[in-house]
């Protein structure tokens, strides 16, 4: 078959139809992922004992276990216990768990950097513990974590994949399928990368201007000082 | 059903099953070594055609996923130079190598480029050369400085490890996937599974902080001259 | 060119970074014993004139001699030229990674390519020089800055250089620990070492140097001994610089 028309006519549409999969994967993880993180640092560093260990717990069993092996236990294996997800479903909340355990270590870390000094203040104009961390710690720890969540992110962008693992017919599932029945490996897979290059590329440029643009004023990070 | 049973009937396949992972893991960690210092050397002290690169190469091995890259080499690549012949454990271990290459040399830039830049000045103005200073100066104190980020390569290729499952590298998910099949036992087998992941995971790091223990240099890393 | 004991001869230095000339051409010779000082205001020069004798910094122009041979447009020969001519940093510079020892002999290792007895005794005798053989398996973190300037001054030393070039060498010190550095170095100029210094110590300068160069706008503005530059009434603008630092410091 002439390459052209392979490429045009064949593979294109099918990545493109992955890809839509792929884009729907991660608009569905993305935002609760962030919600879990934050949650789950807040709750580690803020709650009581119990929740504190809950929170820490979670990390260390998720951190601990590769991605690929989760996506099985939610999608064959809890079945046999009577809990049934579809393959997205389950994509998605295993993706949610991964995300949200990462970022919760890297929102965490920023909570950490802010100086006890600013709840301090908080608290002496009398504002209680939440509203000190809603209003005045986590939106400057959520700025300082910027790099590590969208690094993340970007991580996200790239275990999407695995779905595929699972059944779900998403961008590298779509290149597979069309290598498989055209025996045209390289090119499919290469064409694959190259979306995910492209999807990485965008989202490294977003993230700068972002960066940039939530920036406080006079907190932007210090130049490589020249060591002498 | 009766789990335990299962589970010590099928633990001589869950072993040799770590056992696998941990080879994979082990020659990523070193040709990922390997490869990422003489990279890192390149993009720090290299002419601009090297570092251009070598950036691309980091570029091209970072951003796409391991998924991805195991397909592209195991089904594509390889077969197409010739190399249709290798065992997917081998393609395994050298695309996660490749990949490992391209996080660590990432990793040792940034710990030879955080070495003051007075240490070079210093060996210079003795009549070293700038290899000698690299080699006797700089590089000690990069390695020490790179340890905790390489340490922390360790969880993800281990993770990493477990995506050769797709290529049909027999590793410790790919046992465990079919002792699920086979026996029937499914939540209780995966769980173990992730147990013993977890153990992985957090033992490596165990010996790994240790090793980073024992080679400390008093005050060193303080940032002092 | 090796007439008259002249060690190092420095021949018209002009530096510019960027828009900004620093060095306009500096020249001086320096003989065999002498001790040179170099005072002035900061950023005139004086520092990045120590790094173009050594070429740590190239000059844009100028010439530099030691001992009759060009070390300027050298090649690769300067690593040659850079064991014969010490230099001591305000900021050590010791080799994080290294005891005191260690610092000193690396060189003497990987340089000079002696045997591990005969540089581990150097090394030794050295650090007994400058008073911190007792500190030898210590690193430099655990050292104060008037030791760790010391292991420095040893370092440098053990290259059995020409002359010594010292950038500043108390400027990062406290005072109580900046005597301790001053005195390793009287000893040395008493002793006989070459040596070029780049300091605010005037007490030191007045005691110790042969002469004295005032440097101002990148060139030297006035140069003699220090009795002279101090005590002539034609030489102003040394005294005037003085007078500030010693006003400001009575603030």
């Amino acid at each position: 078959m002439d390459q052209a028309v392979f490429l045009f006519e064949i593979l294109l549409p099918a990545l493109m139809q992955g890809l839509v999969v792929t884009l729907q994967l991660i608009a569905c993880s993305a935002p609760f992922g962030l919600a879990l993180g934050i949650a789950v640092a807040v709750g580690r560093q803020y709650g009581n004992p119990v929740v504190s260990w809950l929170c820490k717990t979670f990390v260390f069993l998720i951190k601990g276990t590769p991605l690929l092996l989760l996506l099985f236990i939610l999608y064959f294996g809890l079945p046999s216990i009577g809990i049934t997800f579809t393959a997205f479903v389950a994509s998605v909340v295993g993706f949610i768990l991964c995300n949200g355990a990462y970022n919760a270590e890297y929102i965490r870390g920023a909570l950490i950097s802010i100086k006890d000094g600013q709840m301090v203040a908080a608290q002496a104009l009398g504002m209680t513990r939440w509203q000190a961390i809603r209003s005045v710690i986590l939106p400057q720890a959520l700025r300082r974590a910027i790099p590590g969540l969208s690094n993340e992110f970007i991580y996200l962008i790239k275990y999407s994949s695995l779905a595929y693992m699972i059944t779900v017919i998403e961008l590298s599932g779509a290149g597979k399928l069309v290598a498989t029945k055209y025996f045209t490996y390289t090119e499919s897979f290469a064409a694959v990368g190259i979306v995910y290059l492209v999807l990485v590329s965008i989202t490294t440029v977003a993230v700068n201007i972002l960066e940039k643009r939530v920036a406080v004023p006079g907190t932007t990070r210090a130049t490589a000082a020249a060591q002498l | 059903m009766d789990v335990l049973p299962v589970l010590i009937e099928w633990l001589p396949y869950l072993l040799s099953g770590v056992a696998s992972t941990l080879g994979l893991v082990l020659v990523a960690l070193v040709l990922g070594l390997l490869l990422g210092l003489p990279m890192a050397l390149g993009q720090v002290y290299g002419s601009r055609p090297v570092r251009w690169v070598i950036g691309i190469y980091v570029w091209f091995f970072r951003g796409l996923p391991i998924l991805v890259l195991l397909f592209l080499f195991w089904f594509g690549i390889f077969p197409a130079i010739g190399l249709g012949n290798l065992s997917a454990f081998v393609v395994g271990a050298i695309v996660l190598g490749l990949r490992g290459a391209a996080y660590q040399s990432q990793i040792f830039r940034g710990a030879i480029q955080s070495v003051g830049e007075g240490q070079m000045i210093a060996a210079r103005s003795l009549g070293m050369s700038r290899t000698t200073a690299i080699r006797s100066v700089i590089l000690p104190q990069a390695m020490r400085i790179a340890l905790p980020g390489w340490s922390n390569e360790y969880p993800n290729i281990l993770t990493d490890s477990a995506v050769c499952y797709a290529i049909g590298v027999v590793e410790l998910l790919t046992i465990t996937s079919r002792m699920v099949t086979q026996t029937n036992v499914m939540m209780p087998v995966y769980l173990t599974a992730a147990g013993i992941f977890i153990i992985l995971n957090y033992g490596g790091l165990k010996v790994l902080h240790r090793l980073e223990a024992r080679i400390a240099i008093p005050g060193f890393g303080t940032g002092a001259m | 060119m090796n007439s008259n004991n002249v060690v190092l001869k420095v021949e018209d230095i002009r530096k510019s970074f960027g828009e900004n000339e620093v060095l306009r051409g500096v020249s001086f010779d320096v003989r065999r014993g002498e001790t040179k000082v170099f005072i002035g205001p900061s950023g005139t020069g004086k520092s990045t004139l120590l790094r173009c004798i050594n070429q740590l910094t190239p000059p844009d122009r100028g010439k530099v001699w030691l001992d009759g041979e060009e070390v300027t447009n050298s090649g690769a020969r300067i690593n040659y030229f850079r064991q014969k001519i010490g230099m001591v940093f305000q900021n050590f510079f010791l080799f994080d990674h290294l005891t005191a020892l260690k610092n000193v002999e690396l060189a003497l290792l990987k340089v000079r390519g002696m045997g591990k007895a005969e540089a581990r005794e150097k090394a030794l005798t050295e650090l007994r020089q400058v008073g911190m053989e007792d500190w030898a398996d210590h690193y430099p973190a655990e050292l104060s800055g008037g030791q760790a300037q010391r292991v420095s001054i040893a370092r440098a030393l053990a290259m059995d250089p020409d002359v010594i070039l010292f950038d500043e060498p108390t400027s990062a010190l406290d005072p109580e620990l900046t005597r301790e550095v001053l005195e390793v170095m009287k000893k040395l100029a008493r002793e006989g070492m070459t040596m070029l210094v780049v300091t605010h110590e005037m007490g030191f300068a007045c005691s110790v140097a042969n002469e004295v160069l005032f440097m101002e706008n990148g060139v030297v503005a006035e140069q003699g001994s220090p009795d002279l530059l101090l005590h002539d009434p034609r030489f102003t603008r040394m005294k005037d610089f003085i007078g500030r630092i010693d006003s400001r410091m009575e603030d």
